[in-house]
């Protein structure tokens, strides 16, 4: 089954840049917004529009003169709505706040029509409120509460969980609740991430190599993976079907898999060591082995994962970005929701009796690494899914280079079919 | 012709001769045949049949002169003379014997006349004796018959003494205890009182009879049951017991039970505290000997007795041999779990040779019950037991060596904690060595136990157990290669819970055991299995786990745990750097006067690392050095990249350019693969530790916004970095692509990016 797969799309941004985030509320177009990093001059948010058809990029770009963007996030309700942490300096100090923004309503029309026009005179994004942080410090990144009407938003400043509410059409926003964590020495939130199962009432944190989480009605911490990963921990992500499954980073190049009721050990752990071995014992005892949550080892060959996202339909995917600037998409079949070993019900198939027929002929999939993606030159910080396609992602790099891929249409096919 | 006449009685010689003549001339020989003689036919011989007297007269006429004819005429007439005579005495002698014989004839004749009158006399007088004797025997003919009559009933009388005397008679036995002759002399009253029971007086014999022989029966019973007696006895008693018409069956029974109380009795006592071998003595010497005598006496009882009369027709042997069976099968099923038992309490590994005796001695006895009764599965049992022991013993030495093995590493770990000062501390390579042959010593020391059980002279040693399985699954499998196994598994358990979970495995160990593993794989794997196999003459029946895999095993291990090594190592050095960037204010610092300390902390441990390392691998290649790397790599990448690098501070109407120039420098400068797998040797090591140390350090530095002096601090630690760091690595322009990047990222980051002087920045790292 021989099937070309679409080159990957570049895009290059003139600036340096590590915030990317799919645009949350925009289910139709595929659009990712991309936040750089100049400390010189002008920060842009580029709004990078896919065409799927012509596999071709539209580009906008939008002014933030706020500062150098560090983390960027879309409104899960009004796609014209995003959320950007951005450093700010003054006085030699350099601090990272927070604010909510409106893109401008013309955008859209105004850049399709005339592109070139857009570099010359880019429109300024529309300030609604600051998530203000002056009495907390830095942010390190705000989320938005998933699948929510856009009015609950959490903010990592330091070491504090600000839980804002936004009134008055997002113009106003006001810290609802707060958590801290307190602990010896500086401690420091590095990343978190809003869980959308349990009413999204959870948050999962990170602060050095540790793991938090957080009940938000209550405000207290619920579990902590102490020492999850051996150096910081850099991502985190929830896997979107399975409620206790939690996937993380850092800088000890390991990706790993945790339930969260059984925080002592991960499930599995994905690390650049030899894999030929484990991959040999997998195929072997599979069965026990994943259902028993038994540790296994795997490679992706990467060192300092920055960013790791789960597939949001399909979750036995798995994107991580990494330093060596490599992106490598996997297959975590044992550990997704799918069900593993080919335990597919005869009634989903019954009415079609030719791809049950293929399918027995197929081996079961494994836990592998399906593609290592290698256009970027420098360090991948950031990795998103499309919301509007599942099988689209894109991966941005530190010297301001977007790539669009997809996920191979051999696999595609085999999980759909 | 003799020319002496002599008288015919003269001489016998004289007379023979005279015959022989007489007897030629009539053609006689001795035999009596006529005889044809060639001689004869001449005509002028004389004596011959064919003499022509004219011939013979022409011939003598021709011939013979006067005188001779006168000699040969006067001789001629003495021989006729001589011959006349002779026959006138044969004539005459002749005659008178004819005379003699015819007086003898007439004599005869007359004797014959009297004697037949005789004859006629005696056959007269032999009819008058039949007569007589006939009238004789009619008259005594009556009497004779009265007397045999009377004879019988003599007989019959005195058998009836003995059947009435016959109570009083047992009696006597039973008072004696003479009971054999009581069984018989009941035997032989016993029919005939059966047949005559209908009348009384025989009646009362009979029960008179059966009371006592049920006395009797009881006290043989009472005999046979006490059990004091000899074997003889209870032989007779058992044979009596069955002529008495006791069920056979029940005799089996009691004399087994009987036997099982004997048996087991000073057995089954628990025996702690004793040595296997004296143990598996006494139940050899108690137990087994005293169930061989069993089997001997009851076979000698029921199954080989010559089988007579009515108890033949019982088929006893085949009930007594099933019985015999069962009693056996369970007397040593619990012989058997009790040896069981003990075995498996056997779990010291010190002394193999005592287990090997013990089992060797339980076998052999056992064999003595296999020539005893044929076709019990008692030896094969016990065989069995052997076997799972060996096997047992096998798990054991397993483990233990597995024990061994831990607590080795365990010894090697706190001679890794020992402070470092002391003399006495053995080096890295030294503990490589000490570790390697303690592990080999003590496997070979367990090969060596192992091969007691396949010695010659043990019994069960020729069992093809012991010859094929043993050797090869059991030993060559179950131990050498479930060892090496266990090695390589262990090592790899060091790379995966350990180090970033809290676990506390020593970097130098993980060092050293990588290099266990990989001398494993080079050589050692293959010596001991080819160790092994010479010394049990394994003979692959059944597939075996390959040399080929288990060197493959190893080096992945020694792979694993090498990287594991450099993660480590390399994840310390990152950490000192990450901290020390996250730590600092670097918009506000103060101008660089120092080399940061950490940064020599940094190249500190990375020689002691380099030593580390150096002592248990090769160098290793290294791409050719210039002849002064640090100064000449330094000035190029200060002068023309950093000053690319710089461009978009001094030309900042053109933020384009920025990029432009540093991807165009990027893609014609060489890619660098950051993470490539780690090489068995010190280059390749200290390359991926450095590799993952300024990477950390690079990455860092993007995440921070720099002052003017944040960046020259920068330059100034990477310079010293860059001055030691390149005589580690494989190729030193990695160090100095990855320090480029990070001052250039630190200048990227800067608020007011102008550099340091580079002949400043030489200064203080000069200064140290």
């Amino acid at each position: 089954m021989k099937m070309e797969d679409d080159a990957p799309v570049i895009y290059g941004l003139e600036f340096q840049a590590r915030a990317l985030t799919a645009q949350t509320a925009e289910t139709d177009a595929i659009r990712f917004l991309v936040g750089t990093q100049s400390l010189k001059f002008d920060n842009q948010i580029h709004i990078i529009d896919f065409d799927d058809e012509n596999n071709m990029i539209n580009k906008s770009v939008l002014l933030h003169d706020a500062g150098e963007i560090w983390h960027i996030s879309g409104s899960p309700a009004d796609k014209a709505v995003l959320t950007t942490c951005y450093s700010k300096t003054s006085e030699s100090r350099v601090l990272t706040c927070a604010a909510v923004w409106r893109m401008p309503p013309e955008w859209e029309s105004g850049n399709h029509e005339s592109p070139d026009d857009s570099s010359n005179n880019p429109q300024t994004l529309e300030l609604l409120c600051h998530l203000d942080n002056t009495a907390h410090g830095s942010v390190a990144c705000v989320l938005w509460e998933p699948m929510g009407d856009g009015k609950r938003l959490i903010s990592l400043a330091e070491n504090h969980v600000l839980l804002w509410d936004l009134q008055e059409s997002s113009t106003k926003a006001k810290i609802s609740s707060t958590a801290t964590l307190e602990g010896k020495g500086q401690l420091k939130f590095t990343t978190g991430k809003w869980s959308p199962h349990h009413n999204s009432t959870q948050l999962a944190t990170a602060n050095d190599t540790a793991i938090r989480g957080w009940d938000l009605r209550s405000m207290s911490q619920i579990y902590c993976i102490e020492n999850a990963h051996g150096q910081l921990v850099r991502d985190l992500d929830f896997n979107p079907n399975k409620q206790y499954y939690l996937a993380s980073c850092g800088d000890d190049c390991k990706v790993k898999f945790w339930d969260v009721r059984h925080i002592n050990e991960p499930v599995k752990c994905l690390e650049e060591h030899s894999h030929w071995l484990d991959k040999e014992i997998h195929s072997n005892t599979h069965h026990h082995c994943t259902r028993s949550l038994k540790m296994c080892t795997y490679t992706t060959g990467q060192i300092l994962v920055w960013s790791v996202r789960y597939n949001h339909s399909h979750d036995q995917l798995l994107l991580t970005g990494s330093s060596d600037s490599r992106v490598i998409l996997s297959n975590m079949v044992s550990i997704s929701s799918e069900p593993f070993g080919h335990l597919v019900d005869d009634d989903d198939l019954s009415d079609n009796e030719e791809s049950q027929q293929e399918d027995k002929g197929k081996e079961p999939l494994q836990d592998s690494i399906i593609a290592t993606y290698e256009e970027h030159e420098d360090s991948v910080y950031a990795v998103e899914w499309s919301v509007a396609d599942p099988w689209l992602f894109a991966s941005l790099s530190y010297d301001g280079r977007l790539v669009i891929n997809r996920v191979p249409r051999a696999l595609k096919y085999r999980i759909l079919l | 012709m003799s020319s002496a006449t002599t008288p015919p009685d003269s001489d016998p010689s004289q007379r023979r001769r005279v015959h022989s003549m007489l007897k030629h001339y009539y053609g006689l020989n001795e035999e009596g045949k006529v005889t044809e003689q060639a001689e004869s036919l001449d005509p002028c011989d004389i004596n011959g049949p064919h003499f022509d007297p004219e011939v013979y007269l022409n011939k003598l006429r021709m011939e013979c002169s006067l005188g001779e004819l006168m000699d040969h005429e006067s001789c001629m007439v003495k021989q006729i003379r001589s011959l006349d005579s002779d026959m006138q005495t044969l004539v005459y002698e002749n005659y008178n014997k004819f005379i003699s014989a015819t007086d003898t004839i007439r004599k005869m004749k007359n004797d014959f006349k009297k004697m037949e009158d005789e004859m006629d006399c005696l056959s007269a007088n032999m009819a008058a004796i039949t007569e007589f004797s006939a009238h004789i025997s009619g008259t005594l003919q009556d009497q004779h018959a009265q007397i045999t009559k009377l004879s019988g009933v003599h007989t019959l009388l005195r058998k009836l003494q003995f059947l009435f005397e016959l109570p009083a008679r047992l009696n006597k036995c039973l008072e004696l205890q003479a009971y054999a002759q009581a069984v018989s002399a009941h035997r032989r009253a016993r029919c005939v009182l059966q047949q005559y029971s209908h009348m009384p007086s025989f009646r009362g014999i009979q029960d008179d009879c059966h009371v006592i022989m049920e006395q009797l029966a009881q006290q043989l019973r009472q005999k046979f049951r006490d059990g004091g007696s000899s074997a003889k006895d209870l032989s007779e008693c058992v044979e009596l017991l069955l002529q008495l018409d006791e069920p056979a069956e029940e005799l089996c029974d009691k004399f087994l039970s009987h036997a099982h109380s004997s048996t087991t009795n000073p057995f089954l006592s628990p025996t702690a505290g004793t040595d296997i071998l004296e143990f598996i003595d006494r139940g050899c010497n108690e137990f087994v000997s005293s169930l061989c005598l069993v089997i001997a006496s009851y076979q000698e009882l029921f199954i080989n007795r010559p089988q007579e009369g009515e108890l033949a027709s019982k088929n006893i042997p085949e009930m007594a041999n099933g019985k015999l069976h069962v009693f056996v099968d369970t007397l040593a099923a619990r012989y058997f779990s009790l040896v069981e038992r003990r075995i498996q309490e056997e779990k010291g590994v010190s002394d193999n040779s005592l287990l090997v005796r013990a089992l060797d001695r339980f076998h052999r006895r056992l064999q003595a019950i296999s020539k005893l009764l044929p076709g019990s599965a008692v030896p094969s049992q016990g065989t069995e037991i052997v076997v799972r022991a060996a096997r047992e013993r096998i798990k054991q030495y397993l483990s233990a060596l597995q024990t061994f093995y831990h607590d080795s590493l365990t010894d090697v770990r706190q001679a890794l904690a020992a402070p470092r000062h002391k003399d006495a501390t053995p080096s890295l390579p030294e503990l490589l060595t000490s570790l390697s042959n303690f592990i080999l010593n003590q496997l070979k020391s367990v090969l060596a136990s192992v091969h007691l059980f396949t010695a010659k002279d043990i019994t069960f040693s020729n069992k093809p157990y012991f010859k094929g399985e043993f050797c090869s699954q059991g030993v060559r499998e179950g131990l050498v290669v479930s060892f090496i196994k266990f090695i390589c598994q262990s090592s790899r358990q060091y790379c995966e819970s350990a180090g970033d979970r809290g676990g506390s495995t020593p970097p130098a160990l993980l060092l050293l055991l990588s290099r266990l593993c990989l001398d494993y794989e080079t050589s050692t794997i293959s010596y001991i299995l080819t160790l092994t196999d010479e010394q049990f003459l394994v003979q692959h029946h059944t597939p075996v786990t390959p040399v080929t895999a288990l060197c493959a095993e190893a080096r992945e291990a020694a792979q694993k745990l090498l990287n594991h090594y450099v993660k480590v190592q390399g994840l310390i050095i990152s950490q000192m750097l990450r901290k020390s960037v996250e730590t600092r204010d670097w918009v506000n610092t103060i101008e660089p006067r120092n080399v940061r300390a950490v940064m020599k902390r940094v190249v500190e441990d990375t020689t002691s690392i380099d030593v580390q390392v150096g002592l248990l691998y090769e160098e290793g290649v290294r791409k050719a050095h210039s002849s002064d790397s640090s100064k000449r790599t330094f000035s190029v990448y200060s002068s023309s990249r950093q000053q690319i690098r710089y461009a978009p501070s001094y030309t900042p109407s053109a933020p384009m350019d920025t990029n432009l120039l540093s991807n165009i420098h990027k893609l014609f400068s060489e890619r660098i693969d950051i993470f490539s797998p780690v090489e068995f040797n010190k280059v390749s090591v200290l390359t991926g530790i450095i590799k993952i140390s300024l990477k950390t350090f690079l990455e860092c530095v993007r995440l921070r916004t720099f002052g003017r002096y944040g960046l020259q601090q920068i330059q100034v630690d990477c310079h010293y970095l860059q001055m030691y760091l390149w005589r580690f690595v494989s190729d030193e322009n990695l160090v100095h692509f990855l320090l480029d990047e990070i001052v250039g990222s630190a200048a990227h980051r800067c608020l007011d990016p102008s550099p340091m002087e580079q002949s400043v920045i030489e200064v203080i790292c000069e200064r140290g």
